[in-house]
Order: structure tokens, then C-alpha cells, then sequence
């Protein structure tokens, strides 16, 4: 391969293209920064290490452990539970409020300005929001008790609703301003087409703009799925896992069990069950997207 | 094309509204409350005393320091990101066959890679490195896994430039270094974009790698400055806010400055 390359930097220049030097920096600090490290923590899942002292190879101890252990199949539960729940709130809102601001009337700019506001706000900081107005004895639940009840985060599934609720008062904006960019660039043709076939406005959006919107749709979805998977900082500064570990997901126990327990070997394992989850989910939603195959990324993202 | 009023999505939209706007008031309305006011009306009551108090605690609590640090850092991300990334999308649109598909996949699967699931041995490589408690041992991590969007998003973008343009550059004689700087970085300008908003957002919003790679009170990055202020100023929420507002304003001075290409690098990532 290489020896060719080097006879084509002879040939006509026409033929001349970047070779994979080009590409070469980058993929050895990807490799580093974060191929290296998942090949890590699948070897620190089958050692015994407290942090400090070199870690013990134990062989296959912390996965029987792992598949005993009711706790992290209630972490594995929740993070599928609050998955499903972010992508079934969000989506929908997503979508009309994309679609509906992609129109280009004057209010509509306006709103969608506001609309975008969430987006200033980190995570840290949209949680920490949140907990004030959620607290049960100063925020909204005591003036607007009807409405969230008295402790809202005080259960688990209180804990779950917040958890998805604040998630996406901060993430439903962006998904919406995908969702606008895409249904701007849908040709206006089409509508004008059906309007004259008669069709009315909600025939127009179940054939032409939700249709016209599939690749969108994947992307954010994509999104959702890894940010779900991800999603630590919120737990951690919203429910802090509770109550008790109700709203624990499996970031939130890997790094409890890492970075306060030191148990880092059993953290190892947890970890490596969660990017077995990533990847599969992955995968799937490549194929689903047709993303592997090369020329349909510009569709896509 | 005339369409009479859309009432029902309207509403819809005026309800969002609410949700988006009310506990923005009360963020707010809490931040500029006197401590001692706050507690009587609740986060949506009108204010019955106004103050400036809190944003004074919070900047004499060295949060200036953490701003900045922030800034620092979402700068080198995007700095490091656009060194690598367009050289990687460029070896991938214009490479040859087999290993410009390979990197490419490489990096698809890439995007998987939740940063808590390695975040152990990264910590250990950190450390290895020297880096650890200072800012470069959030940017590189950072960098490494804003990178899989960023090759997405550049090669995306450099695929629409069309192979006559390549061609006629090929006829004048030039390299792949000509090419790539006087072609493809002028014509991916939007999806550079694109890729600087969304990794210096990643960037600003990150919290684990903070959280785990630094330790002193003059590494701090902004999320990490407010879920310190949990503790610290637990019992002062008025001044709490006021830190979680504070944490906006970099972004908000962005945004009114940038608005356009803020939203339009945003919108640009979501495909057509």
C-alpha cells in the first residue's frame, strides 16, 4: 500500500491525493485519549485495584460479582427507563416545536429566540436551577403543590420525571433547532403539490415533512441515546442518585464506586458493561441510518 | 403559499413558552433577591427588594478565575480539534480505498464511546503524563472525544465541494498541502463552524472531566465552581443563582454577538 503511495507522488499530479499521513496525528491521539483506555478498563475489570497499589489480576471475580449484584441491574433498569423516557418527551416536542418555528413569521423568530435560551445554560447549571425551584419547602412544590406534589424527587419515580423533565427543558431547544434547519431546507414545492392534491395540514405532515426529516431524526436520536448514556452530572447534582439509590444509573454507580469507594476494579467492570451498551446502540442505529456506508453521511449530519 | 392561522400549534408553542420562561424568571428573580427577602414569596413571586449582593458574593469568591479558565479551555479544544479533525476528514473525503474507510468507521464507532466508561484509565494516563490538576488534562480528553462529531461533521461538509474544483487545483500543480489550504478549509467554512460551536459548547458544559482530572481551587472549570457552591453556599440560594447566572454570560455575549452563526452552526448539524 505505502510503496504505491510513494510511486504515485511520481505520477501525473491529477492522481495525486492525501495520503493516510494526513489522518495519522489525529488517530494517534484518538487512539490514546480514548481507544487506548477502553481496552484499559476491560483489563481492570478482572483485577482487584484500590487506586494505589499495583492492581491484582483476580480473573473473572468482579463479573460474578457484577452479574449478582441487584444494584446494578436496578442502575441498568433506570438508565434504560430514563432513555426510553427522554426520547419518547423529547422527540415529539422536538420535532413540532422544530417545525412549527422553521416558519418565518416575525412571532415565530421571536419565540424561537427565547426558546433557545436553555442552551446558555450548562448542565452543572440547569440542575442546580432546578433543584431550588423543585425544593419541597422553599420552590415551586410549595406554592404550586397541585402541580408537582409535595416532594416531587422525594420518590422514585418523582426522581425519574425530574430527571427527564429538567433533561429536557435543556435539551428539547437544540434537538428543535436541528429539527428547524432541516424542515427550512425541505422544498416547498412539495407542499405546494399537495395543497392542490388536498391534502390538509396534518395529512402534509405525516407524508411530506416527518418523511423529509428521517435523517434528521436519527441524528438527534443519536444524540439522545449517547447523552442518555452519559448522563451523570444531572443525576449527580439533581437526585444525587436518590432517593437512597432509586435514580441511580450506571455512570452515577461507576463513579461512586470508583472515585468514592476506590473500588476501582469493580468500577472497571460496570464501566465496561456500559460501553458494551454504547456500542451496541451504536451499532444498531448505524445500520438503521445507513451511516456506515460512506456517501449517506451528508444526508445524515 | 397562503395557510390560514395554525391555531392549535400556537398554542402549543405559547405553552412551551411558559415552561422555557418560567423558571427562567425565577432564576432571575431569585438571584437579584436579598437573602432574607427570598423565602416569603416563593421563586415566582414579584420582587419586593431588589440587589446586586449576590453577584458581588459570588465574584469575590474567585468565580472570575473559573470563567476564565473555561474560556481557556473550550479554546484549546477547538483549537486541537481543528488541527486534528481537518486533516482526518480531509485524508478520508479525498483518500484512496481502504484505510480512509477504515479511519472513518474507526471514527463512527467513535462516537459511541461513552467518556465515563473509560474515564479510569484515562485518569491513569493523565497522570502518567503529567497532567493531571492542570487545564490540559481536561482539554486533551476533551478534545479526543469531541473529535468523532468533528471528523462527522468536517468530512460532511468537505464532501459537497466537487471534484472539479480538486481536479483543476490537481492541473495547477498542487499538492495536498495547497489543496487543503487554499481549497478545502475556504470551502468547508460553514462546517468548520459548525464544528467550533459545538466542541467549545462541549467543552463548556463539561463536567467529568473536570470533576476527575483536576483538583485546586485554581484549575476550576465554571461547572465545577457551581457544584462546589452547592455546599458551600447551600443555604444561600439567592447567591447560588446568582453563580449559576454568572455561568451564562460568557455564552450570552457569544450568542448576542455571534447569534447567527451560533444557531446556524447548531441548525447545520442537524443535516437536511
Amino acid at each position: 500500500m505505502s510503496t504505491h503511495r510513494v510511486r504515485d507522488r511520481a505520477a501525473p499530479p491529477a492522481l495525486e491525493r492525501p495520503g493516510v499521513v494526513w489522518a495519522l496525528p489525529g488517530l494517534l491521539f484518538f487512539l490514546v485519549f480514548a481507544v487506548a483506555p477502553m481496552a484499559g478498563v476491560l483489563y481492570l475489570s478482572f483485577t482487584h485495584w484500590d487506586g494505589l497499589s499495583s492492581p491484582q489480576f483476580t480473573g473473572a471475580e468482579n463479573w460474578s460479582r457484577f452479574f449478582g449484584d441487584s444494584q446494578v441491574w436496578q442502575s441498568t433498569l433506570v438508565t434504560g427507563v430514563l432513555l426510553v423516557g427522554n426520547i419518547v418527551v423529547q422527540a415529539p416536542v422536538s420535532i413540532l416545536l422544530g417545525v412549527w418555528s422553521a416558519g418565518h413569521q416575525r412571532n415565530r423568530a421571536v419565540l424561537s429566540a427565547v426558546f433557545f435560551l436553555p442552551l446558555l445554560l450548562s448542565t452543572a447549571a440547569t440542575a442546580i436551577m432546578w433543584r431550588q425551584l423543585l425544593d419541597p419547602n422553599f420552590g415551586l412544590p410549595s406554592k404550586v403543590a397541585w402541580l408537582f406534589g409535595t416532594n416531587p424527587l422525594g420518590t422514585q419515580k418523582g426522581g425519574i420525571a425530574c430527571l427527564v423533565l429538567v433533561t429536557s427543558w435543556q435539551f428539547v431547544p437544540f434537538h428543535s433547532l436541528l429539527y428547524q434547519g432541516a424542515a427550512r431546507a425541505i422544498p416547498h414545492t412539495l407542499y405546494q403539490a399537495a395543497a392542490i392534491d388536498g391534502a390538509g395540514r396534518v395529512r402534509q405532515f405525516f407524508h411530506i415533512t416527518l418523511p423529509q426529516l428521517r435523517n434528521t431524526t436519527i441524528t438527534s436520536t443519536i444524540f439522545m441515546v449517547v447523552g442518555g448514556l452519559t448522563a451523570f452530572d444531572i443525576v449527580l447534582l439533581l437526585t444525587n442518585g436518590g432517593p437512597g439509590t432509586d435514580t441511580s444509573i450506571l455512570p452515577f454507580s461507576m463513579y461512586q464506586t470508583a472515585f468514592r469507594t476506590y473500588d476501582y476494579g469493580y468500577a472497571s467492570a460496570i464501566a465496561s458493561f456500559l460501553l458494551l451498551l454504547a456500542t451496541a446502540a451504536s451499532v444498531l442505529l448505524t445500520k438503521l441510518s445507513g451511516f456506515d456506508k460512506m456517501t449517506s453521511t451528508l444526508e445524515g449530519l | 403559499m397562503r395557510t390560514r392561522p395554525n391555531y392549535a400549534a400556537g398554542a402549543a408553542a405559547l405553552v412551551w413558552l411558559v415552561i422555557i420562561g418560567v423558571p427562567l424568571y425565577a432564576l432571575v428573580n431569585t438571584a437579584l433577591q436579598p437573602q432574607s427577602k427570598y423565602t416569603d414569596k416563593g421563586p415566582l413571586g414579584l420582587p419586593s427588594a431588589l440587589t446586586l449582593e449576590n453577584f458581588t458574593t459570588v465574584l469575590d469568591s474567585g468565580f472570575l478565575q473559573y470563567i476564565w479558565n473555561t474560556v481557556f479551555v473550550a479554546a484549546g479544544t477547538v483549537a486541537i480539534v481543528l488541527a486534528l479533525g481537518i486533516p482526518i476528514s480531509y485524508a478520508v473525503v479525498r483518500g484512496r480505498g481502504l484505510l480512509s474507510r477504515g479511519v472513518f468507521r474507526l471514527f463512527l464507532l467513535g462516537l459511541a464511546i461513552p467518556s465515563q466508561a473509560v474515564i479510569i484509565p484515562l485518569f491513569l494516563i493523565i497522570n502518567d503524563l503529567g497532567f493531571y490538576d492542570t487545564l490540559w488534562g481536561i482539554i486533551l480528553p476533551t478534545a479526543a472525544f469531541a473529535l468523532p462529531v468533528s471528523v462527522l461533521v468536517l468530512s460532511g461538509g468537505m464532501r459537497e465541494i466537487s471534484t472539479e474544483l480538486y481536479e483543476a487545483m490537481a492541473l495547477d500543480g498542487a499538492r495536498p498541502a495547497r489543496t487543503l489550504l487554499t481549497l478545502v478549509v475556504p470551502m468547508s467554512k460553514s462546517a468548520i463552524a459548525t464544528t467550533s460551536v459545538f466542541t467549545a459548547l462541549q467543552a463548556w458544559n463539561g463536567f467529568l472531566f473536570p470533576l476527575i482530572m483536576t483538583q485546586s481551587d485554581e484549575n476550576k472549570l465554571v461547572t465545577l465552581g457551581l457544584y462546589n457552591f452547592v455546599s458551600q453556599y447551600g443555604a444561600n440560594v439567592p447567591a447560588l443563582l446568582a453563580a449559576v447566572l454568572m455561568s451564562a454570560l460568557p455564552i450570552l455575549v457569544v450568542y448576542l454577538f455571534a447569534r447567527r452563526a451560533l444557531v446556524a452552526g447548531l441548525m447545520g448539524a442537524g443535516g437536511k
